[in-house]
C-alpha cells in the first residue's frame, strides 16, 4: 500500500458496480404514473385518436356524415350505433369524421400559433432593441382586445359559402398567435441572462450554434406547453364560433351538429342521442387537453411534482 | 448601503411624480389599444357585400310589398344619408371623428335607435352578469387553488377540487346546455331562458327584481362553473411556486400554525399575481359571455352583438366592440392603480 | 471531550434519514450520534451533499418527502423531539430548538412587516402575551442583534442581506430557546457583514446561555467561532473533536486531508486538493464510505462501517486507530509528519 496521500491506495476496488439506471421506458412509465394528469390525459388523447383512425378507416364517413344519407332520426341501435340525426346524417360516421375535423382545426392553428409564438418570441427575445418592442408592443395592445368578438366578426363577415375548415383554422389563428409569443420570449429572456449562453459565446460557438444547442432544448417544455395550450384554445374558439352557426356549416364539426341540434329543438323532441355525442366527446376533448396541460405544467415548474 | 428609510417626506413627493407619469404611460396605451381595437372592427365588417340598410327593407318588402325599383330607391336615399355611398377611408375618419364627439352612430338595422340606446338597453343585463361571475369565480377559483396545492389540505377537499380544475375545460355554452337540458327542463327548477318571466312587465320592484335574479342563476353558473378552472389551475401553480418559498419554509420553522401559515405566507403572496389577471379575466367573461347570453336568451349585448353580425349591422358592431374594449381596457388600469396598495414592494418604485 | 458536570443540551443517538426517490433509496444521513452542552458550540462541517443540512431539518422535523426520519433520537433538555406529536413539535420550534437559515434573503414574507412576522411567531407559541410585552420581546430582540428598532415596521424589501440574516437571528432568539441551529448564516454576505453576523451570534448565544449548531464549510469562520468541530462525510459523522484538536492533530484521513487543503501563510499558492470525488449517496461504496479516496485504506475498511468511537480524548470513526488512539500501522507505512 502506498502512503502518499496524493494517489489512492492500490489494491482498492477502482469503483463500485456501476450503478444501472432502469431503462427509459421504466423511468418514463414509472413517470407517467406519478403524473396522473398527463397519464391520463395522454390515455384518452391516445383513445379518441384510435376511434377516429379506425373509423375513418372501417366506415364511409365521406358519405354517411354528410345529410340525407341514412334514415333520419333513429334512435342507437345495431345498424346506427350512434343513431342519426334529423338531417339523415350517421352519428357515428359523423363524429368519426368530425373529430377528425376538429383535431386538423386544433393542430393546425395550434401548431401555427406556436410556431409563429417561437419563432418571433425568439427574434425579440434575442436580437431586443427596436425588433423587441415593436413585437412586444403589438403583442400588448392586441391582448386586452377579446380575440373571440374578432373571430366572430370575421367569420360573420365572411361568404358563408367560402368557410372551410381551413379558414376556420386561419381565423382562430389569426388571433392566438400573441400568447406563445409573449410565453417564449419571456423564457427566452431569462435564458439569456443565464450564465451558459455567455460561456457559449465565449467558447467559440457561433449564435446558430448557440440558439440550436443550448436554447431550443430547455426551451421545449415550454413550447411543448405553448403547444397544447394553443390547440385547446383552437378547438375552444372553433367550438364557439361553429356553435354560433358561423362556422362551416355542411361539415359535421361538433360544434355544427350541436348548433343543428338545438335548432330543430333536439332535446324537446325527444331525440336525446343527437345532442348527447357530440358532447361527451367534447367533454373529453377539453378534459384531456386539459389533464395534459396540468401535466405539462408539473414538467415546466418542478416544484409542482408530488412523490410518495 | 440601502439602510432604513429615515425621512418618509421628501420620498413621498418622488413616489407621486413617479406615479403620474406611470398613470399617464397607461392611460396612452389604453388609448392606443382603443384605436387600434376600432380600427380593426371597422374594416372586417365590410367585407360583407351584405347591406343592413338593404336588409332592413328586404325584410319589410317581403311583408309590406314594395316592388324592387321602389326598394333599392329607399336602399339608395338611406344610403347617401348615412353617408354609405363615400369611400371606405373617408367613412373611417368620419366614424373616428363622431366617437372624439361621442356620438356612435345609428343602428342601420334597428333605425331610428342609435347605437347608444341600444347598449344602454342592453347593457344592465350584461354587467350584472360579468360583474358577478367575475368576483365569484376570482373568489372561488383562488380559493380552490390554493387549497387544492397546499399539500396539509385535508385530501377530500383536494379531491373535489379536481372535477373543479377539470370544468376550466369545458365550454361555457356545454355547461349552459347541460345545466338547461337537466336543471330547467328535466327537474323543472330554474327557468329555460329569458331574462324574466314571460308577461311580467320590467320595473324596479322587489318581485321583478327577484323573478330576473331567478334566470340569472343557470347563465351565471354556467360562467361561473367555466372560469373556476382558470383560476383554480393559475393559482394552483403559483401556490406550488410560493410553497417552495423560503419564507414558506423558514415560517414553518418558526413554529406556525399550519393555518396561520396557509393564510398570512402562503395565499397572501400567491394571491397577488392573480389580481393582475383580473382585468383579462374580465375580458374573456365577456366573451364567453356573449355566447351564453345567446343560449339564455338573455337581452345583453351578447345578443344584440350577435343580431347585428347577422344583420351585418356594422355600426352596431362598432359600438359595441368599441364599447367591451373600453370596458376591458378600464379594468386594467384599475386594476393596475389599485395592484401597489396591496403588494408593499411595488409602492416604492423609485427606490 | 468536555467533562460534563450538567446534563447535556442535547443528546442526537443514532438518527438515520433516507430519501425514496425515483433511482433508489439515499441514505442522507446514517447514525449520526452526539452530544452538546449548554453554552456549547459546535460548528458542522462537510461538503456538499455531506448531510449536515439534513441534520438540521431532521431535528427540527422539517424532513419533507421523499424523505423520512427513519430512526433515532434528538433529545433536547429531556424531551425527544422524534416522538412529539406533530402539534406538541410545532411548539419545540422556536421555543426549545430554533434554526436560523441559510441565505435569509427570501425567508422573511414580503407582504408583512418585521414586526408583524415577529409577532406571528410569538403568538403561536405564547397566545396569551399582551400586546405592550409582544412589543417589548421585538424590540428587545432586534437591538440584541444590533437592529434599530424601527427596524419593526418595515418591510422585508427595505433591508439590506446583513439586516435580513439579523432579523432572522433576532427571530430565532425570540423565545429563548436553549439550542440555535445556524445554516451557514454568512454564506451570501460579504466579509464585513459575516464578521458582524457571527459577532451578533456570538453575543446573543451568550446572553442566552444558549448551545449553537453552526453548518458550514468555511473552517476560517469555524476556527473563530467554536468550541468544537464535527465532520461529515456521505451522510456519516467522522470525527468530532475540539477546535484546537481539530486543526493542529486531526485523526480521520478526510478531516486530515480538509485541514491539510486549508491555505497557510507560508505555502502560498500550493494547493492541494482531495482527489476523487464524493460518491452519489445512491451508491455508496460498501464498508467506509471514503475508503477510495483514503490513502490508508486497508482490507476491513472495504468491508466494515468503522463506528464512532471516542479515542485520544474526541469522537473519530475509522478503522485506523485502535481503542487507544493509537495508529494501526503497516509495515513499510511513511509516518505521515503534522
Amino acid at each position: 500500500m502506498s502512503a502518499t496521500i496524493t494517489s489512492p491506495a492500490a489494491g482498492a476496488p477502482a469503483v463500485p458496480a456501476p450503478f444501472q439506471q432502469p431503462p427509459r421506458r421504466v423511468l418514463v412509465a414509472r413517470y407517467l404514473r406519478r403524473n396522473k394528469s398527463l397519464g391520463v390525459g395522454i390515455a384518452i388523447v391516445i383513445f379518441l385518436t384510435l376511434f377516429t383512425i379506425i373509423g375513418s378507416v372501417t366506415i364511409d364517413t365521406a358519405k354517411k356524415a354528410y345529410p340525407l344519407a341514412v334514415k333520419t332520426k333513429q334512435p342507437p341501435s345495431a345498424q346506427f350505433p350512434l343513431g342519426t340525426d334529423w338531417y339523415g346524417r350517421d352519428l357515428l360516421a359523423a363524429m368519426v369524421r368530425g373529430l377528425w375535423q376538429t383535431a386538423v382545426i386544433g393542430f393546425l392553428a395550434g401548431a401555427a400559433a406556436t410556431a409563429l409564438g417561437v419563432v418571433l418570441g425568439f427574434i425579440s427575445a434575442y436580437y431586443g432593441g427596436a425588433v423587441d418592442k415593436t413585437i412586444t408592443g403589438i403583442c400588448q395592445v392586441l391582448q386586452p382586445i377579446p380575440p373571440f368578438l374578432i373571430q366572430v366578426i370575421i367569420a360573420g363577415s365572411i361568404d358563408k359559402r367560402s368557410v372551410t375548415i381551413y379558414t376556420m383554422a386561419l381565423i382562430v389563428f389569426l388571433l392566438s398567435w400573441m400568447g406563445p409569443t409573449l410565453v417564449i420570449r419571456a423564457q427566452v429572456l431569462s435564458m439569456k441572462e443565464r450564465m451558459f449562453v455567455n460561456v457559449a459565446k465565449l467558447s467559440g460557438m457561433t449564435n446558430l450554434e448557440i440558439i440550436f444547442k443550448e436554447l431550443l432544448p430547455n426551451l421545449l417544455p415550454f413550447i411543448a406547453a405553448s403547444f397544447v395550450s394553443a390547440v385547446f384554445g383552437a378547438i375552444f374558439a372553433s367550438f364557439g364560433l361553429s356553435v354560433l352557426g358561423l362556422g362551416p356549416m355542411r361539415e359535421p364539426l361538433i360544434g355544427n351538429i350541436i348548433y343543428y341540434s338545438l335548432q330543430q329543438s333536439a332535446f324537446f323532441n325527444g331525440w336525446w342521442w343527437w345532442p348527447l355525442w357530440p358532447m361527451l366527446t367534447l367533454i373529453l376533448i377539453f378534459s384531456a387537453l386539459t389533464l395534459i396541460n396540468i401535466g405539462m405544467d408539473e414538467i415546466a415548474n418542478p416544484r409542482v411534482r408530488r412523490t410518495e | 448601503m440601502g439602510d432604513a428609510l429615515a425621512d418618509a417626506h421628501p420620498h413621498l413627493i418622488e413616489v407621486s411624480e413617479v406615479k403620474l407619469a406611470y398613470l399617464a404611460r397607461r392611460v396612452l396605451f389604453l388609448l392606443v389599444v382603443i384605436w387600434v381595437a376600432s380600427t380593426i372592427t371597422f374594416f372586417i365588417p365590410r367585407i360583407s357585400p351584405k347591406n343592413p340598410i338593404r336588409e332592413r327593407f328586404a325584410e319589410l318588402a317581403r311583408t309590406g310589398g314594395f316592388s324592387p325599383q321602389d326598394m333599392e330607391k329607399i336602399v339608395a336615399a338611406y344610403n347617401a344619408k348615412f353617408g354609405l355611398d363615400k369611400p371606405v377611408v373617408q367613412q373611417y375618419f368620419d366614424y373616428m371623428g363622431g366617437i372624439l364627439r361621442g356620438d356612435l352612430g345609428v343602428s342601420l338595422n334597428k333605425f331610428p335607435k342609435t347605437v347608444w340606446e341600444l347598449i344602454m338597453e342592453a347593457l344592465p343585463w350584461t354587467i350584472v352578469l360579468i360583474v358577478t361571475t367575475t368576483i365569484l369565480s376570482f373568489i372561488i377559483g383562488n380559493i380552490v387553488g390554493a387549497v387544492s396545492a397546499w399539500p396539509k389540505s385535508p385530501s377530500w377537499v383536494r379531491t373535489l377540487s379536481i372535477p373543479f380544475i377539470l370544468l376550466q375545460g369545458v365550454h361555457p355554452y356545454l355547461l349552459g346546455l347541460l345545466m338547461i337540458f337537466f336543471i330547467a327542463f328535466r327537474l323543472k327548477l330554474l327557468p329555460l331562458s329569458g331574462a324574466y318571466s314571460v308577461g311580467i312587465q320590467p320595473e324596479l320592484s322587489l318581485s321583478f327584481l327577484l323573478d330576473a335574479a331567478r334566470h340569472q342563476i343557470l347563465p351565471a353558473l354556467s360562467l361561473i362553473l367555466a372560469s373556476v378552472g382558470g383560476w383554480a389551475l393559475a393559482m394552483r401553480g403559483m401556490g406550488v411556486t410560493i410553497q417552495g418559498e423560503d419564507y414558506v419554509n423558514f415560517a414553518e420553522h418558526k413554529g406556525l400554525k399550519q393555518n396561520t401559515i396557509f393564510s398570512s405566507y402562503y395565499v397572501r403572496n400567491a394571491l397577488l399575481p392573480q389580481v393582475t389577471g383580473l382585468a383579462l379575466a374580465f375580458g374573456s367573461i365577456i366573451t364567453a359571455g356573449v355566447l351564453v347570453e345567446t343560449l339564455y336568451g338573455l337581452p345583453g349585448l351578447g345578443s344584440v352583438l350577435s343580431a347585428a353580425i347577422n344583420s351585418n349591422d356594422f355600426m352596431v358592431i362598432y359600438g359595441i366592440v368599441l364599447f367591451i374594449v373600453v370596458g376591458v381596457a378600464v379594468m386594467m388600469l384599475v386594476v393596475d392603480l389599485v395592484y401597489p396598495l396591496l403588494d408593499p414592494r411595488i409602492r416604492y418604485e423609485t427606490k | 471531550m468536555t467533562q460534563t458536570q450538567q446534563q447535556p443540551v442535547l443528546r442526537v443517538i443514532d438518527l438515520q434519514v433516507t430519501y425514496y426517490t425515483d433511482s433508489g433509496r439515499v441514505r442522507a444521513l446514517d447514525g449520526a450520534s452526539f452530544t452538546l452542552n449548554p453554552v456549547e458550540k459546535m460548528g458542522l462541517v462537510g461538503e456538499s451533499g455531506s448531510g449536515k443540512s439534513t441534520m438540521a431539518l431532521a431535528m427540527m422535523r422539517m424532513i419533507k418527502p421523499p424523505g423520512r426520519i427513519e430512526g433515532g433520537k434528538v433529545i433536547v433538555d429531556d424531551v425527544d423531539l422524534t416522538q412529539l406529536s406533530d402539534s406538541d413539535m410545532r411548539k419545540a420550534r422556536l421555543s426549545r430548538i430554533s434554526y436560523i437559515p441559510q441565505g435569509a434573503m427570501n425567508s422573511l414574507n414580503p407582504v408583512l412587516r418585521i414586526e408583524a412576522q415577529m409577532r406571528d411567531a410569538i403568538k403561536a407559541h405564547v397566545p396569551e402575551m399582551s400586546g405592550s410585552e409582544v412589543q417589548q420581546r421585538i424590540g428587545e430582540a432586534l437591538e440584541s442583534v444590533d437592529l434599530n428598532r424601527n427596524v419593526a415596521r418595515m418591510y422585508p424589501h427595505e433591508l439590506s442581506g446583513g439586516m435580513k440574516q439579523r432579523v432572522c437571528i433576532a427571530i430565532g432568539i425570540l423565545l429563548k430557546p436553549k439550542l440555535i441551529i445556524a445554516d451557514e448564516p454568512t454564506s451570501a454576505l460579504d466579509v464585513v457583514t459575516q464578521r458582524q453576523v457571527m459577532e451578533t451570534l456570538d453575543r446573543v448565544q451568550k446572553q442566552l446561555g444558549a448551545a449553537i449548531i453552526l453548518i458550514g464549510h468555511d473552517m476560517g469562520l469555524m476556527a473563530q467561532f467554536v468550541d468544537k468541530v464535527a465532520v461529515m462525510y456521505a451522510g456519516r459523522l467522522t470525527e468530532i473533536s475540539t477546535v484546537k484538536q481539530m486543526f493542529t492533530t486531526p485523526m480521520h484521513p478526510y478531516a486530515i486531508a480538509l485541514i491539510d487543503s486549508l491555505p497557510t501563510l507560508e505555502n502560498k499558492g500550493v494547493f492541494k486538493g482531495i482527489p476523487g470525488l464524493a460518491p452519489a449517496l445512491l451508491r455508496l461504496p460498501p464498508g467506509c464510505a471514503f475508503h477510495p479516496r483514503c490513502p490508508f485504506a486497508m482490507d476491513i475498511c472495504r468491508t466494515e462501517v468503522p463506528a464512532l468511537e471516542e479515542k485520544a480524548g474526541r469522537l473519530v470513526s475509522c478503522h485506523l486507530y485502535d481503542k487507544n488512539g493509537n495508529r494501526v500501522h503497516q509495515p513499510g507505512e511513511a509516518v505521515l509528519q503534522r
